[in-house]
C-alpha cells in the first residue's frame, strides 16, 4: 500500500464528469472501492461504463470532479497511475505471435519488473496455473480460455493494488469461466482489488459490491444480496432489468 | 435492371458518404499534372556559367554576350584559372568556359582559311549528372552557334517536342498510374471491406448472381474515372498546352479499355485478399510499384537492363503510356498504336476471365 | 413449401480448418415453428454449422438439408429461402436505415411494402429514425434493423449467428421477445448464442463445446434429467471453502456460482456432517441448501463427465 493511503479506500471518485461537446457520456458519479474488494461496474450498452473507467486508468481527463486511484489523482497524476493498475481488456490481451514467456516478459518490462524477479514470478506462476509446459507455446494457438487465463496473470506480473477487468470472459466456457473467477477469488484474498465490467448478470453475483450505470449515471450501488432484496428479486438479471429498463440512449 | 440500378446506387451512396476518399480521388490527378506539369521538371534551366578569359579580343565577347543571353544559362562572370576550382566546389558555378591562350589567333586563321581547330574548354560540374550533360550540350549549341559557317556542323532538330518540357512525358505517366489507383485500388479495397465486415456473407446468401453483385460496383469507380479522365484532358490541354492533336477519339477509346483493365486488376486483388490492408499492400507493391519502375514513365525501357525490358512488357500502363504518349504528342494515327491498343485489349479479357473465374460465391 | 417437416436437417457433418476439428460428426434437426438455440462458448463450432447451412461453406463429410433442400446440390435455392444475420452486425453503416432496408429488399428482389406485415412489429420501433445512419444506431437498435433485413423477404428458415452477444440484458431479453413474435407466424428459427441463459427461452437446445454437441434436448428436459444432488453453499471465507470441499472425497465436483459455490454431492454425502466439519475448520455462517440446476450446471457437467 502507498504511505499516503491513509484511507480504506483505493478508489475514491466524486463527482466525475465527462462531457463531449454537449453530449455527457458521465454524469456526476460518486463511489468508494475498498482495498481488496471485488467491485463490479455494471451498466446497460452506452451508459458510460467505459468512459469512466478510462477515467479512473489515467487514459482520459475528467471535465469536472475529482478522484484518486491508488493514492493518485485522476485530473494531475494518469501517469503514475497508470504504473500502479493492472489492466485486461477481452478485445486486447496479448499478442498472439509471441510465446507465453515472450508475452510476460513484454508486459512486466513496461511495467518496469526487473528480469530475475519477473522471470522468478512469472514461473511461479505458470506452475500454479500448471502451464509450465507451455511456455514457449505461440498465444495465438492456445484456445481462448486459456488465453484470458494468462492475460489475467500478465496485467498482474507487476503486483498492481488494483486491477481493471473489462468484460473478461467474453465468449468463453462455463468451466473456464469459473475458473477465471477462482482466480479473481484467489488474487482478491492476498489482497488485490478488482474492478470488473461484465454482460453476464451471473457474474455480478461474485462480487462483493457491484454499481450499476444507467444514462451516465449510477443508479445503485450495493452488494448483491441487499440489491436483490431492494429490488424483491431473485437474481440479479432481474435487479438489472428493472433499473435499466428506462434506459434513454444505447452504445 | 431495376435491381441492379439500386445495386449501383447503393455503391454510389458508399462513395459519396466517404467523402475524403472521393476528394482524394478527384484531386490526386489534379495535383499530379499540377505538381509535374510546373513545379518538378527534368528540363535543366539555369546553368550558371563562368568564363576563363586570358587574353580578350572581339570574338569572345560575342561568346561571353550569347552565354549572358541565352534564357538555360546565367553567365556570372569572367574569373581567373586558379579560381576554377573554388567556382565549382562552392556551386557559385555549374560550368566553366576556358578559352584557349591563342584562340584568337586560331579563330583568325581559322576564319580566313579554315584550318586549325579554334578550341574552347568546357569544364562541368558533374555531380548532378544531369545538369553536366545538359549543360555542356547547351554550351556547345550556343558557342558552335558563332561558326555557323562550319560544314562539319550538327544541326539537331527537336520534334514534337520542342522545347523539351518534360510536362509533356508525364502526363501519359501519370494518366496510366491514376486510373491504376483509383480503378484498382479503390475497388479492390471496397469489395474487400464487405468481406471483412461480413456484409458479402449476407450478399452471397441471397438469391443475386454474384457477377451482378461485382458489376454494380465497378459501374461507379468507372465513372469516377471517366471524370478524372475528362478533368486531366483538359488540364492537359489548356494549362500545359499539350495539342492533343486532333486524336481525342482514339485517345477516349484507348484510355476506357484501360479503365476497364484496372478495374478487372482491381477485382482480382479483392478475390485474394482479405482483409483491406493486403489488398491496399497487394495493389501497391503489385500495380503501383512497377507502373513507376517498370512502365516507362520515368526511365526509359530502352535504358533497362536487358533481364527487365520482358518483364516491362506484362506492365499493362507500359502499353498505354506508349500510346498515349503516342496519340497526346506525337499525333500519331490509330493505325501506329494499333499494337499497344491490340495488347491491352486481350491483357483486359485475360484478367476479366480470370477475375470473374476467381470470384465464387462460396467461401473458402 | 416442401412437405418435409424438418426446417433444418443434419446428419453427421464434419469440417476441419487445417488440423482444427471444427466441427465432428454433428447431427441435430429443427422442426418447423420452432426455436433451436445453439448452445456453447467460442470455438464451439456454431458459425461453421451456421456457414454450412446457409451454403457459404461445405461440409467435409455429411449432409445436411435446409427446408427440404440440400446444402449442397440446392444451395442456389435455399438462398431465397432462407434470412441469415451473421456474427457481426453485418450491415452498411454508412447507409440509413431506410436505405439498408431497401436495399436488402432489392436484394431478395422484393420491396418493402410487399412484406411490411412480417417486419413492421420490429421495423416500427426503429421507423421513427429511419433517416439515420445505421453506423450510429445503438446496439439494440442495429440488432432489430439486422433482423428486420433478414427478414424482409420473408424467410421459411431463419438463421442467427450469435445475435445477442455484447448486448446488454435487456436489450437481449427483448430480442427473445421478438423471436417469439416470429416464432408465432410460422418461422423456424436457428440461433446461436453463449449465453446459457438464453437456453429457457428456446423450444430445443443443442449444447455443444469444441466441435461437439454434447446434448439435445428441451431446456426443461435437459434440467429435469440432470443425476445427482446439487447444492448451494456458502459461508464467510468464500475461497478457503471452495479449497476445502474439493479436498473432500464426499464432494463430487465444486465449482463457484457467484454468491454461492455450486456443490454436486458424492457417495455417502451428508449435509450436516459436512456443515459442522465446515465449522471445525474454521468456517462461519456457513448455509447449505439444495437447488436445482440450471443449464449451466448441466454444461458443466457434461464437459467433466467427457473429460
Amino acid at each position: 500500500m502507498k504511505a499516503n493511503d491513509t484511507t480504506q479506500y483505493i478508489i475514491q471518485v466524486k463527482e466525475l464528469t465527462k462531457q463531449f461537446g454537449t453530449f455527457t457520456a458521465v454524469d456526476h458519479i460518486s463511489f468508494n472501492v475498498k482495498c481488496g474488494e471485488i467491485f463490479g461496474f455494471l451498466g446497460a450498452n452506452g451508459a458510460g461504463k467505459t468512459t469512466a473507467m478510462r477515467m479512473l486508468c489515467g487514459l482520459s481527463y475528467p471535465t469536472s470532479g475529482s478522484g484518486t486511484v491508488a493514492g493518485f489523482d485522476v485530473v494531475k497524476e494518469g501517469e503514475k497511475i497508470k504504473r500502479h493498475i493492472g489492466y485486461m481488456s477481452q478485445r486486447f490481451s496479448l499478442y498472439d505471435d509471441l510465446t507465453v514467456m515472450e508475452n510476460m516478459e513484454l508486459f512486466g518490462g513496461i511495467y518496469g519488473v526487473k528480469s530475475r524477479p519477473l522471470r522468478e514470478r512469472a514461473t511461479s506462476m505458470l506452475e500454479r496455473l500448471d502451464f509450465q509446459g507451455e511456455k514457449d507455446t505461440l498465444v495465438g494457438s492456445l484456445p481462448l480460455g486459456w488465453k484470458q487465463k494468462l492475460a489475467f496473470v500478465v496485467a498482474t506480473l507487476h503486483q498492481p493494488d488494483i486491477v481493471f477487468l473489462d468484460e473478461p470472459t467474453g465468449g468463453v466456457d462455463p468451466i473456464t469461466r469459473r475458473q477465471f473467477w477462482e482466480m479473481i477469488y484467489e488474487a482478491s484474498s492476498q489482497g488485490t482489488t478488482i474492478f470488473v465490467t461484465t454482460h453476464y448478470m451471473d457474474e455480478a453475483e461474485y462480487c462483493h459490491r457491484v454499481s450499476m450505470m444507467v444514462d451516465g449515471k449510477i443508479k445503485a450501488l450495493d452488494s448483491p444480496q441487499n440489491l436483490k432484496k431492494q429490488f424483491d428479486a431473485t437474481s440479479m438479471d432481474e435487479v438489472f432489468r428493472t433499473i435499466a429498463r428506462g434506459a434513454q440512449r444505447g452504445d | 435492371m431495376r435491381g441492379f440500378l439500386k445495386f449501383v446506387k447503393k455503391e454510389t451512396l458508399h462513395i459519396l458518404r466517404d467523402s475524403r476518399t472521393m476528394l482524394i480521388a478527384l484531386l490526386m490527378p489534379v495535383v499530379q499534372i499540377l505538381l509535374f506539369g510546373f513545379a518538378i521538371s527534368t528540363e535543366v534551366n539555369n546553368v550558371n556559367v563562368a568564363v576563363v578569359v586570358p587574353k580578350w579580343s572581339e570574338d569572345i565577347r560575342q561568346c561571353v554576350t550569347k552565354l549572358a543571353a541565352n534564357p538555360y544559362t546565367t553567365y556570372k562572370g569572367s574569373i581567373a584559372e586558379h579560381d576554377i576550382d573554388r567556382y565549382l566546389r562552392s556551386g557559385h558555378a555549374d560550368a566553366i568556359v576556358f578559352f584557349a591562350h591563342d584562340y584568337d589567333n586560331i579563330i583568325q586563321q581559322w576564319k580566313t582559311n579554315a584550318t586549325g581547330n579554334p578550341s574552347k574548354q568546357f569544364i562541368m560540374d558533374a555531380s548532378n549528372t544531369n545538369v553536366a550533360q545538359a549543360g555542356a550540350g547547351y554550351l556547345s549549341n550556343i558557342l558552335t552557334g558563332e561558326l555557323q559557317q562550319s560544314a562539319s556542323l550538327v544541326e539537331t532538330h527537336m520534334l514534337f517536342n520542342p522545347q523539351m518540357k518534360s510536362a509533356f512525358n508525364f502526363v501519359p505517366g501519370i494518366m496510366g498510374m491514376v486510373f491504376i489507383l483509383i480503378c484498382a485500388i479503390l475497388t479492390s479495397v471496397s469489395i474487400v471491406r464487405e468481406k471483412e465486415t461480413g456484409t458479402m456473407d449476407v450478399l452471397l446468401v441471397s438469391p443475386v448472381r454474384p457477377l451482378n453483385i461485382i458489376l454494380a460496383k465497378l459501374v461507379p469507380y468507372f465513372a469516377l474515372s471517366c471524370i478524372n479522365l475528362t478533368s486531366i484532358l483538359l488540364l492537359a490541354h489548356y494549362m500545359l498546352e499539350i495539342p492533343l492533336t486532333g486524336n481525342l477519339a482514339s485517345i477516349i477509346i484507348v484510355s476506357l479499355v484501360y479503365l476497364v483493365l484496372s478495374l478487372s486488376l482491381g477485382l482480382l486483388v479483392s478475390t485474394v485478399a482479405k482483409t483491406q490492408v493486403v489488398a491496399l499492400l497487394v495493389s501497391a507493391a503489385v500495380m503501383l510499384m512497377p507502373i513507376v519502375m517498370l512502365s516507362g514513365m520515368m526511365f526509359p525501357i530502352e535504358n533497362m537492363p536487358a533481364v527487365l525490358q520482358p518483364v516491362s512488357a506484362i506492365v499493362p500502363a507500359r502499353w498505354y503510356i506508349d500510346a498515349m504518349r503516342k496519340l497526346m504528342i506525337q499525333g500519331a494515327p490509330f493505325g501506329l498504336i494499333m499494337k499497344d491498343f491490340v495488347i491491352l485489349v486481350v491483357m483486359t479479357l485475360g484478367l476479366l476471365t480470370v477475375a470473374l473465374k476467381n470470384f465464387k460465391d462460396k467461401l473458402e | 413449401m416442401s412437405t418435409n417437416p424438418l426446417a433444418i436437417e443434419v446428419n453427421n457433418i464434419s469440417k476441419s480448418y487445417g488440423t482444427i476439428m471444427a466441427l465432428d460428426n454433428v447431427s441435430l434437426s429443427v422442426k418447423r415453428g420452432e426455436i433451436f438455440g445453439l448452445i456453447g462458448p467460442d470455438g464451439a463450432g456454431k458459425t461453421t454449422l451456421f456457414k454450412i447451412l446457409v451454403t457459404l461453406l461445405n461440409a467435409d463429410a455429411g449432409t445436411a438439408l435446409v427446408d427440404g433442400l440440400d446444402v449442397v446440390k440446392d444451395y442456389r435455392k435455399i438462398r431465397s429461402r432462407v434470412g441469415y444475420m451473421p456474427g457481426k452486425f453485418s450491415l452498411y453503416p454508412d447507409l440509413s436505415i431506410e436505405e439498408n432496408m431497401e436495399f436488402f429488399a432489392t436484394l431478395f428482389g422484393v420491396t418493402v411494402e410487399q412484406n411490411y406485415d412480417l417486419v413492421a412489429p420490429i421495423y416500427k420501433q426503429i421507423e421513427p429514425f429511419k433517416k439515420r445512419r445505421a453506423g450510429r444506431l445503438s446496439g439494440g437498435m442495429k440488432q432489430k434493423l439486422a433482423l428486420s433485413c433478414a427478414l424482409i423477404h420473408k424467410p421459411s428458415v431463419l438463421f442467427l449467428d450469435e445475435p445477442t452477444t455484447g448486448v446488454d440484458s435487456v436489450s437481449r431479453s427483448e430480442f427473445w421477445d421478438m423471436l417469439h413474435g416470429l416464432k408465432q407466424q410460422g418461422l423456424s428459427i436457428l440461433v446461436s448464442t453463449p449465453y446459457m441463459d438464453e437456453a429457457s427461452r428456446c423450444d430445443h437446445i443443442a449444447l455443444c463445446n469444441s466441435g461437439h454437441v454434447l446434448d439435445i434436448d428441451t431446456p426443461q428436459h435437459m434440467v429435469e434429467k440432470f443425476d445427482g444432488a446439487l447444492y448451494a453453499i456458502k459461508s464467510s471465507h468464500m475461497f478457503k471453502l471452495l479449497k476445502d470441499l474439493r479436498s473432500l472425497n464426499t464432494v463430487s465436483n465444486c465449482y463457484t456460482a457467484g454468491e454461492y459455490h455450486h456443490l454436486l454431492a458424492g457417495n455417502s454425502f451428508d449435509a450436516k456432517q459436512l456443515v459442522q466439519k465446515l465449522t471445525t475448520q474454521g468456517h462461519k455462517d456457513v448455509e447449505l441448501k439444495g437447488i436445482v440446476p440450471d443449464i449451466e450446471d448441466v454444461f458443466i457437467k457434461l464437459l467433466s463427465n467427457e473429460s
